[in-house]
């Protein structure tokens, strides 16, 4: 038994309170469309081992050797940036799934680009008790690692508050893992997103350890390090990263910061934003608002 | 719902989803410990070469035959590691200079250098003589080896002298460098509460230096018991003040910088106290109990001035005892620095593989190789200044031939 689970076995009360109710809907909600989805991610991956990809070896060394020509597009016009309201996150994780089918990450709860976070306050607590999907009662619970589902653990106790932190690659200004890359497979493209050089990465992992938020796993199958990119691939041609475009709630804001009119740069001049762990210096690109102490 | 975890390391409490796996495991904790004792041994074998201390005479040559057998060794954890080490050469090639790890290739490859050359000029009148004493194949190797000059006269030998303690003189900034290095790699990482300390790189010195010589009182006791020679009193002093020295610095610089995370007691620091109970906990006890036992044994043969064959027993118990600390500290800090979960909020547990690529057979293996290695350098390159005979037949030369 974790502190975690010790913390809601002390907490327990007979009947689940108002202060849940409201998360209990919004996850019903969600899990009614989750299972749709979930359910086809499921059947791709019956005959599959853990580690599925939805591109093959084959796909994938063609979309390396043979890139699409994007003649229209110009790094040096455009400062990309994320917006996330926390307030208005549902926890439904159809930003989690929508990754996973766009990016061919690795089907398992261990490999992400992105994922969020729940934070739940008990009643009298000062501190937060935080899991993601990939825990493993969530994942119990869910049935599959790739249903993605938080379960209804806080049903009996009583909430003071509680909320999602959608987390996603910061694109650092500063990144940890472009700075210790010891062989520049790793670099900062002129329009903001950090990308990976999956022909030139040695898998030392170096930047798996260096980056402050966990955002970089290690894909052991192809031997190489894998990160979160902003979906490049859309943005370079004017569409929205897959987390954004499949969001229900408008929870993740996307936009070019040179454009003082986008999404972005609105989201940005209107509200109280923050980034997570400043005191890194890494400056990240994702701005959080409603965030709360406990946030890591 | 096991076989959906089976490649997962257990956690409790909060961790980022990415952490499960750890990036750097076992293999990681026998590289900076296989460096180390190069380092250390490179130490002791300058003590005779470069401050002309005459009790570490008969352990020199030796000294630095253990320094190059393990600095051959040294890389190769790294490559086992790597996931895709075919690779590897990219980062001597294009080396990305803002990296800690890109100069690796090129500190690791000078040192190599180094001491290929030393032990070359430490050697050269031997294989000389050698090349004389012995009779096919392994004379024609000798004979190779001599490079043509096999002018072993009185001026040319203290030119020899001369030049192996050059390389000596650079070779100690050189070992101190590759293996402060290593530990910058770590106490760089700001990620790392457990590894971010300014102290790490000093730590990982001390500790080598410590590691290395007993390293070499184990191996000097067990090669004399083997020659059935005897083995000098006043090397073992000799080696007895070194580990002692070190020891007492070690403990007192690692003991800081548990203090340092303690008293300033920034956030998180319930987890890192959590960690010290929990995860690496087996670990941090041998490392602290071998520490006070090799602290104790060392004190105690100085204050009793101990000599004799009870010198021999104590201190070769000490000196394995403190080649056990320093692995353990190695594996405290290198898997314990990535089971305190960088939100602070949670721990993981690693439980190593026996076998694979990354796994403890593999360990063992790579930790055997540079002792075999030495075992059969030492028949190559006899360091021990006995009187070369012909046709010794160390190796049954006219069968090979």
């Amino acid at each position: 038994m974790t502190t975690q689970d010790k913390a809601i076995k002390s907490q327990k009360v007979p009947m689940s309170r108002r202060g849940f109710l409201g998360l209990l809907g919004k996850g019903a909600a969600c899990t009614g469309a989750l299972t749709c989805t979930g359910a086809a991610i499921g059947s791709a991956l019956a005959n599959e081992p853990k580690r599925g990809f939805q591109q093959n070896d084959k796909q994938l060394a063609e979309s390396i050797n043979n890139p699409p020509d994007i003649p229209e597009y110009n790094w040096n016009d455009h400062q990309w940036a994320i917006g996330v309201d926390t307030e208005r996150c549902i926890g439904c994780l159809r930003c989690m799934e929508a990754c996973k089918m766009e990016n061919s990450v690795q089907m398992d709860a261990f490999h992400h680009r992105t994922w969020v976070e729940r934070y739940t306050y008990l009643e009298g607590s000062n501190t937060a008790i935080v899991d993601s999907q990939a825990d493993p009662k969530n994942v119990e619970n869910a049935g599959s690692e790739t249903t993605f589902r938080f379960d209804n653990r806080y049903k009996d106790v009583k909430v003071d508050k509680s909320f999602f932190v959608p987390k996603l690659c910061n694109q650092c200004e500063h990144p940890s893992c472009v700075q210790v890359c010891p062989t520049g497979a790793t670099f900062k493209a002129k329009d903001g997103p950090v990308l990976i050089d999956t022909t030139y990465c040695i898998g030392c992992q170096y930047c798996v350890q260096a980056c402050p938020y966990g955002a970089r796993s290690f894909n052991e199958v192809r031997g190489v390090a894998e990160k979160c990119n902003w979906c490049y691939h859309r943005i370079t041609k004017g569409l929205n990263p897959a987390c954004v475009e499949v969001c229900p709630t408008g929870t993740r804001i996307f936009g070019d910061r040179n454009d003082p009119e986008s999404p972005v740069s609105l989201f940005i001049k209107n509200n109280h934003v923050q980034v997570l762990k400043p005191e890194m210096g890494n400056s990240p690109n994702v701005f959080y608002k409603g965030t709360d102490k406990e946030v890591v | 719902m096991e076989s959906v975890f089976h490649h997962v390391t257990p956690h409790i409490g909060f961790i980022y989803p990415n952490e499960s796996e750890l990036p750097w495991t076992q293999l990681i904790v026998i590289y900076p410990y296989i460096t180390g004792l190069v380092a250390g041994a490179f130490v002791v074998s300058s003590l005779h070469h470069v401050f002309n201390i005459k009790s570490f005479a008969p352990v020199s040559r030796f000294a630095l035959l253990t320094a190059l057998c393990f600095m051959i060794f040294a890389p190769s954890p790294l490559l086992f590691h790597l996931g895709q080490p075919t690779r590897a050469f990219n980062a001597v090639i294009t080396p990305h200079w803002t990296s800690a790890m890109a100069a690796f290739g090129y500190v690791a490859g000078f040192y190599l250098c180094l001491l290929i050359l030393e032990t070359w000029f430490a050697f050269r009148e031997d294989i000389v003589a050698l090349s004389k004493a012995r009779t096919g194949l392994l004379g024609k190797v000798y004979g190779w080896l001599t490079l043509g000059s096999d002018d072993v006269s009185p001026r040319a030998l203290a030119i020899d002298h001369k030049i192996a303690r050059i390389l000596s003189m650079i070779g100690i900034p050189a070992a101190c460098g590759l293996h402060g290095y290593v530990g910058f790699v770590f106490g760089s990482l700001k990620t790392r509460e457990w590894w971010s300390s300014d102290l790490m790189p000093v730590i990982f010195l001390l500790s080598a230096v410590g590691s290395g010589v007993g390293l070499l009182i184990v191996l000097y006791v067990i090669a004399s018991k083997f020659r059935k020679t005897p083995i000098v009193d006043e090397t073992m002093r000799g080696l007895l003040y070194v580990l002692f020295t070190a020891i007492t610095v070690v403990m007192v610089i690692e003991g800081l910088e548990l203090l340092e995370i303690f008293y300033k007691a920034r956030e998180g620091v319930e987890t890192v106290r959590a960690l010290i109970m929990g995860p690496i906990w087996a670990g941090m006890s041998i490392q602290w109990g071998m520490s006070l036992f090799v602290l104790a044994v060392t004190s105690g043969l100085l204050l009793y001035n101990v000599h004799g064959e009870r010198l021999v027993k104590w201190l070769f118990a000490a000196g394995l005892a403190m080649m056990i600390g320093v692995l353990a500290m190695r594996w405290n800090v290198v898997i314990g620095g990535q089971e305190l979960s960088k939100t602070m909020k949670g721990l993981l547990t690693y439980y190593p593989e026996i076998f694979g690529r990354e796994s403890l057979s593999v360990v063992a293996l790579i930790s055997f190789m540079p002792y075999f290695t030495l075992w059969l350098a030492t028949k190559f390159l006899p360091p021990w200044g006995e009187k070369i005979e012909p046709e010794r037949k160390v190796f049954d030369t006219p069968k090979l031939a």
